[in-house]
């Protein structure tokens, strides 16, 4: 299956033409992609801290979890619509970034696995399995680091 | 005073010009800058947050302040020094740039910020950081806080953008804030 086709099409959509040519509208939304990166990741990155017995530890990990998942989910939707306005803007040079399809995967495993693995451990009641928490934990840490790190390295190839 | 000497004889260090010649250094420079103002940042959020009274209103605002402190200093020392050597390996166009001007002014404010939340207002958080509601002024530091450390990420990350630098003519008010003229000899 050839995706290319796809790719173009989003390029030359309204919304990848109007961002590609406009002078601000690329750095407006990159400026917002970043800062929802800094909510979502500092939502993610307190509740693993809880979960490696670090940061908010008088806490349970259950409180810090629901506090934190607002910020959470609606960080990640303003990064996924964000992101997708960036992707329309550059589509075919994403098609051939190695980067880009590092990201997208290490994207697709993190969401997964926070959604489901990572969801059920910290809004359990109990407080049994500490190894378990622990590898949760830097799972989560590693995924999100390696979908961070490969998205920033798309502007740096190609 | 004018910067710009100092900026060239920095660009022209050896350290400079390795780095930004360096095809993977930089970029890894960059990341591990994105990546630790999430810890940074992040973690400040939340404390803003709490001083706002959106989150974790159980949780006094001194245990929040106590335990999530070290990693604000871990994130901080990180995010700076990756910063600082981002700017290493480009002084002059940094120093010259709009953006990069208004980030530091950025920074000054919110550093002076957290100087007045650390050294007043947290002061007698015994008498308050119970509430879930914190009173204005400390709600006012949290939004501050949040507002100035937006500006700084926004306007670092535009950093990037070439539209007000000094190889191209500018406005008036352009070659004022960013101290350059446009030569068309050079």
């Amino acid at each position: 299956m050839n995706l290319l086709p796809l790719f173009q099409w989003c390029e030359e959509s309204g919304l990848g033409r109007t961002v590609r040519e406009s002078v601000w509208a690329f750095a407006a939304v990159e400026s917002i992609h970043l800062l929802s990166l800094a909510t979502m990741g500092g939502a993610v990155l307190l509740v693993d801290l809880r979960l490696l017995n670090l940061g908010l530890r008088q806490r349970p990990v259950r409180e810090v979890a629901s506090e934190m998942q607002p910020f959470m989910n609606r960080g990640l939707a303003v990064l996924v619509v964000s992101g997708l306005t960036l992707f329309a803007a550059e589509a075919v040079k994403c098609y051939y970034s190695s980067p880009f399809q590092l990201k997208i995967l290490a994207l697709l495993v993190a969401t997964l696995f926070t959604y489901t693995v990572r969801r059920k451990v910290v809004l359990s009641e109990s407080t049994e399995g500490g190894g378990a928490r622990i590898l949760v934990a830097l799972v989560s840490i590693g995924l999100w680091f390696t979908v961070a790190a490969a998205g920033r390295w798309i502007g740096f190839s190609g | 005073m004018s910067l710009l000497p100092f900026c060239q004889w920095l660009a022209a260090t050896p350290g400079s010009i390795a780095l930004h010649e360096s095809l993977f250094m930089y970029p890894l420079i960059e990341s591990v800058h994105v990546l630790t103002i999430c810890l940074f940042v992040g973690m400040t959020m939340v404390l803003d947050l709490r001083l706002t009274g959106l989150v974790l209103r159980k949780v006094p605002v001194g245990d929040i302040v106590s335990r999530l402190q070290p990693w604000m200093f871990l994130g901080f020392f990180v995010m700076v020094t990756s910063g600082l050597l981002l700017f290493y390996a480009i002084p002059i166009r940094s120093y010259q740039n709009i953006f990069f001007r208004v980030k530091v002014v950025f920074l000054v404010l919110a550093g002076l910020n957290a100087l007045v939340f650390h050294t007043g207002i947290f002061a007698d958080a015994a008498a308050w950081g119970r509430d879930a509601e914190p009173p204005s002024r400390a709600r006012l530091a949290g939004v501050a806080s949040l507002v100035l450390w937006a500006g700084v990420i926004v306007t670092g990350r535009l950093i990037a953008y070439n539209w007000f630098d000094c190889d191209k003519p500018q406005p008036g008010w352009v070659q004022v804030a960013t101290g350059c003229s446009y030569d068309p000899q050079q």
